[in-house]
């Protein structure tokens, strides 16, 4: 079936299964940024904003997203860029398989929480797994990137 | 130093973290064929009857194997140097499958919903065997796992095929049982740890095609591009001067991509079809079917005078190596080597025991290997010593640990040439805040604090084994490209490597191109395993980097007509002694290479170390147990590190603190178990818990710098030490919190209530 999304400012018509879920519909057109970590809504990794919210992409049938806003990590590069530096500067990339869900979730909670505190940040970051990290360093550099220090 | 020490980003930071296409399944072309594997569903069983037809005629497939498409040779998928200690008792598909994910047939098709369709049109019949579930029963077990004749291993591991025995494994000094005699007090205890799985984000995976020259390519998330190139021309047959191996950007590896895990499949459509193909292992399969820690029961004695003086350690173990055997001994003498020298007062000290196949995933290499497991056992057991003696447990490590410039019994003369472990202890013991709250606090809410500690060794690549080479030519425009056969997996390895080679030649990061890893193109290095990468390939590097420097001392000379001896070399400008003549390296290398008679210059290396010199952890837990649930969080950990020279602060930071929370994992969260028909149950993230960001509570990290006289700038290694104390450190302080003494992994709620509670534990939580 065809659907019409805006992905990253751009409206366009794709060609998905009845069965598809975003995630491979996404990667299908060339959004390599999208990954997949899990299979079982777990790990975060595949995370993108469907009007604006961070959203699964793993879990989300492509057709549910016909009419729909769509913004991958290749929309938002010069933010990603601004945080992931912040995030390199701390090792805190380290394999980078998980960054760009997790960058999309830092993003979105940028506009969603007003000066969070430490609980607060943890909290809306648990769903982005990262085996690499130890998440210590993640940490460090979101406070910094929302201002405080770390 | 300019660069060496200093917190330098990873070259690769921005690219990765912001989405850029550069790992395998991002390179793969779009129209690869789809490769899917079909697996059995039984633990132990010969395959009777296979029927393709069906699968085969589906519009769509281009490819079904089954074992009677590949070649009868056997093999080990070990990633480690030839000739291999694992035992070659792999085929890419058998007519026996060993445990319930094991290869029956590899599809390939136009498409996964096709290839998928195909795996279920494969109609098998099978012969069912009596499986070998339980470890402990393995040896003379009526099933033998491996009947095969031709089971090979290239050295004496004592493998007993008969018995189900892969590995036999003694290694001793002095009259253990003698001394046991004389000893004023003596404790022992029996340790159970489970099959910690890997967890990498990025799941196995490879893309395969046929270059311009029908040479079979590889792009592969691997630790171990040469070794893969060797196990694919074993397994297939076919030359290895046809097989190129590329690791692009890895996801996290841990040591599981140190056992190969998809490559033959892949390869073996490409070789069959003519066309690329894909092949991607979802997590279920990832969990089911690649390998995970060695499952272990350790038994430990330890002997000591009244004054606390270890005299005798004494370590029985049986591993659990699962269906294949690969680092089956090596994994398993890891557990003496990396826990015997530890303490050093000793008269006598023996590690022995066996290696047992079961029908089981297969065990493998994982980041710890062995030591992670001795580890948990020895520090547990000296633990409970402290608590006999009423010794303060970081007393008792402080009287008996080896220090720099001492031997042991097991170093066969050797002397330990770096250790800062004593400074280790007494840092973290302040940034813990021990003395204030060893051994417990009781809160009024029915919760209690305590802090736990252990500290523990690993090495630094294999001695006399592996070695690694390292080359660095001087380009026609006064760059430099380093090449280098190691394999960054997210570690920032090549990052430290160029930092090294930068700070050797006195230029900056921005000057040294850095390339790895390409089977046609670097340098042989194992790969990164065996915390081996900063300080094996790193002293390569360095010396390469000093080979090229002189060479270009040399040639500068021959210009400028003066002595090489007499030149200096600021990075950038050759000058004679008394500032007359110069020469700049820009100038220079376009004289080397461009125009008629010259020679580019490539400094070149080959370095393996004749000793591992061993990294040393302090860990520090401080816990809060709920008494009335049993549920343990941890609210800090400390983890003191001495590493030698601290190459890149930030980078080694990162790796103590994922490795500390991979072994908090290990410790409380991480469950495995099979069903009684011998199916993983615990195969997805929703049932394998790893911690997530609020698991852990707070970790803090600290250096204790030695200098390492053997490692390139003084340093050791980092990579795999950081896994070892957290789970006999969080014990500790549950011990400290509860009275209670627990024994095997992990920690769960349920088990440490019903302990507390002194209620008899179900045999099933007692041994997975």
């Amino acid at each position: 079936m065809r659907i019409s999304v805006t992905i990253n400012d751009k409206m366009v018509h794709l060609d998905v299964e009845f069965d598809e879920f975003l995630a491979d519909a996404l990667r299908k057109h060339g959004f390599f940024s999208i990954r997949k970590g899990c299979d079982t809504s777990c790990c975060g990794l595949c995370t993108v904003w469907v009007d604006g919210r961070p959203t699964l992409s793993c879990s989300v049938l492509a057709f549910r997203v016909d009419g729909k806003t769509i913004t991958t990590i290749e929309g938002v590069q010069q933010e990603a860029e601004q945080f992931a530096q912040i995030l390199a500067a701390e090792g805190a990339e380290q394999c980078g398989f998980c960054s760009p869900g997790f960058i999309m979730t830092v993003l979105a909670m940028k506009k969603e929480l007003t000066q969070p505190t430490e609980e607060q940040i943890i909290h809306y970051l648990t769903g982005n797994l990262c085996r690499c990290t130890g998440y210590m360093g993640q940490l460090r550099a979101v406070k910094m990137y929302l201002g405080g220090t770390a | 130093m300019k660069l060496v020490g200093k917190g330098i980003a990873k070259i690769d930071a921005m690219p990765i973290a912001t989405g850029k296409p550069v790992y395998t399944e991002d390179l793969a072309y779009q129209d690869a064929l789809v490769v899917k594997v079909l697996r059995s569903p039984h633990a132990f069983a010969r395959i009777k009857a296979i029927d393709t037809s069906k699968a085969e005629k589906l519009a769509g497939v281009e490819c079904v194997l089954t074992y009677q498409d590949v070649p009868k040779v056997r093999f080990t998928l070990a990633g480690q140097s030839y000739p291999e200690p694992s035992p070659y008792d792999r085929l890419i598909l058998e007519d026996l499958v060993r445990y319930v994910g094991d290869e029956v047939a590899i599809v390939a098709a136009i498409d996964e919903k096709t290839a998928l369709k195909a795996i279920k049109l494969i109609k098998v019949e099978y012969e069912l065997l009596e499986p070998v579930l339980d470890f402990e029963q393995a040896i003379g077990h009526s099933s033998v796992i491996h009947p095969e004749a031709d089971l090979h291993c290239n050295f004496d591991i004592g493998l007993d095929k008969e018995q189900n025995i892969v590995s036999s494994y003694k290694l001793e000094a002095g009259d253990v049982e003698a001394e046991l005699q004389q000893c004023a007090v003596v404790v022992e205890g029996t340790y159970y740890t489970q099959a910690q799985a890997h967890a990498m984000m990025e799941t196995y995976r490879a893309f395969s095609y046929l270059d311009h020259a029908g040479r079979l390519v590889l792009i592969s998330s691997t630790q171990i591009p040469f070794h893969v190139r060797r196990k694919l021309a074993r397994s297939l047959q076919i030359p290895a001067s046809k097989i190129r191996v590329i690791k692009p950007r890895i996801g996290g590896g841990f040591g599981g991509k140190q056992t190969v895990a998809v490559e033959p499949f892949v390869a073996a459509v490409t070789l069959k079809t003519g066309k690329p193909a894909l092949l991607v292992y979802d997590r279920k399969e990832t969990f089911t079917a690649t390998t995970s820690r060695h499952a272990m029961r350790l038994k430990v004695r330890l002997g000591a005078d009244q004054d606390g003086f270890i005299q005798v350690v004494d370590i029985e173990g049986l591993s659990d190596t699962g269906a294949y055997g690969e680092h089956a001994s090596t994994v398993f003498s890891v557990v003496g080597d990396k826990t015997l020298p530890l303490y050093n007062k000793t008269k006598a000290v023996r590690f022995m025991g066996n290696v047992v196949y079961t029908n089981k995933l297969p065990a493998g290499a994982f980041r710890g290997y062995g030591a992670t497991q001795g580890t948990f056992a020895l520090e547990a057991t000296v633990n409970k010593l402290a608590a006999k003696l009423q010794i303060d447990p970081t007393e008792l490590r402080m009287k008996n640990l080896i220090k720099q410039g001492e031997t042991c019994l097991t170093y066969g003369g050797k002397i330990l040439g770096s250790s800062a472990l004593d400074r280790c202890i007494e840092t973290g013991k302040k940034m813990i805040g021990w003395s204030e709250k060893y051994p417990r606090r009781e809160l009024d809410n029915h919760k209690v604090r305590a802090v736990g500690m252990a500290v523990t060794m690993q090495g630094s690549g294999i001695a006399g084994i592996d070695t690694a080479s390292a080359e660095i030519r001087l380009n026609d425009d006064g760059n430099y490209t380093l090449l280098i056969g190691s394999t960054d997996m997210g570690t920032g390895s090549d990052t430290i490597l160029s930092q090294m080679a930068a700070e050797t030649l006195d230029t900056d990061m921005e000057h040294m191109i850095v390339h790895a890893a390409d089977t046609d193109v670097s340098p042989y290095d194992p790969g990164s395993y065996a915390s081996s990468t900063t300080y094996v390939t790193g002293m390569a590097v360095v010396k390469a980097a000093e080979d090229l420097r002189q060479q270009m001392l040399t040639q500068a000379a021959r210009f400028l007509e003066a002595d090489p001896q007499e030149l200096v070399f600021d990075g950038t400008l050759f000058q004679t002694g008394d500032g007359l003549r110069s020469l700049t390296l820009v100038k220079l290398a376009e004289l080397l290479v461009l125009g008629l008679g010259n020679k580019q210059l490539v400094g070149q290396a080959t370095y393996g170390s004749p000793v591992s010199p061993p990294p040393f952890i302090a860990g520090f837990a401080e816990v809060e147990v709920d008494q009335e649930t049993g549920q343990v969080s941890v609210l800090d950990f400390v983890a003191v590190a001495d590493c030698g020279t601290v190459v890149n602060p930030n980078l080694a930071r990162i790796q103590v603190e994922g490795g500390i929370v991979q072994g908090i994992g290990l410790a409380l969260y991480e469950d495995v178990r099979y069903d009684e028909k011998g199916t993983l149950q615990t195969n997805t993230f929703m049932q394998y818990k790893i911690p997530t960001r609020k698991d852990i509570g707070t970790i803090r990290v600290a250096f204790e710098e030695s200098y390492e006289p053997t490692g390139p700038f003084g340093a050791k290694s980092i990579g795999e030490v950081v896994v070892n104390t957290p789970a006999p450190a969080i014990v500790n302080a549950i011990y400290h919190a509860t009275g209670v003494m627990l024994d095997s992994l992990p920690v769960t709620p349920e088990k440490l209530y019903r302990k507390m509670q002194d209620r008899p534990i179900r045999q099933e939580m007692e041994h997975e």
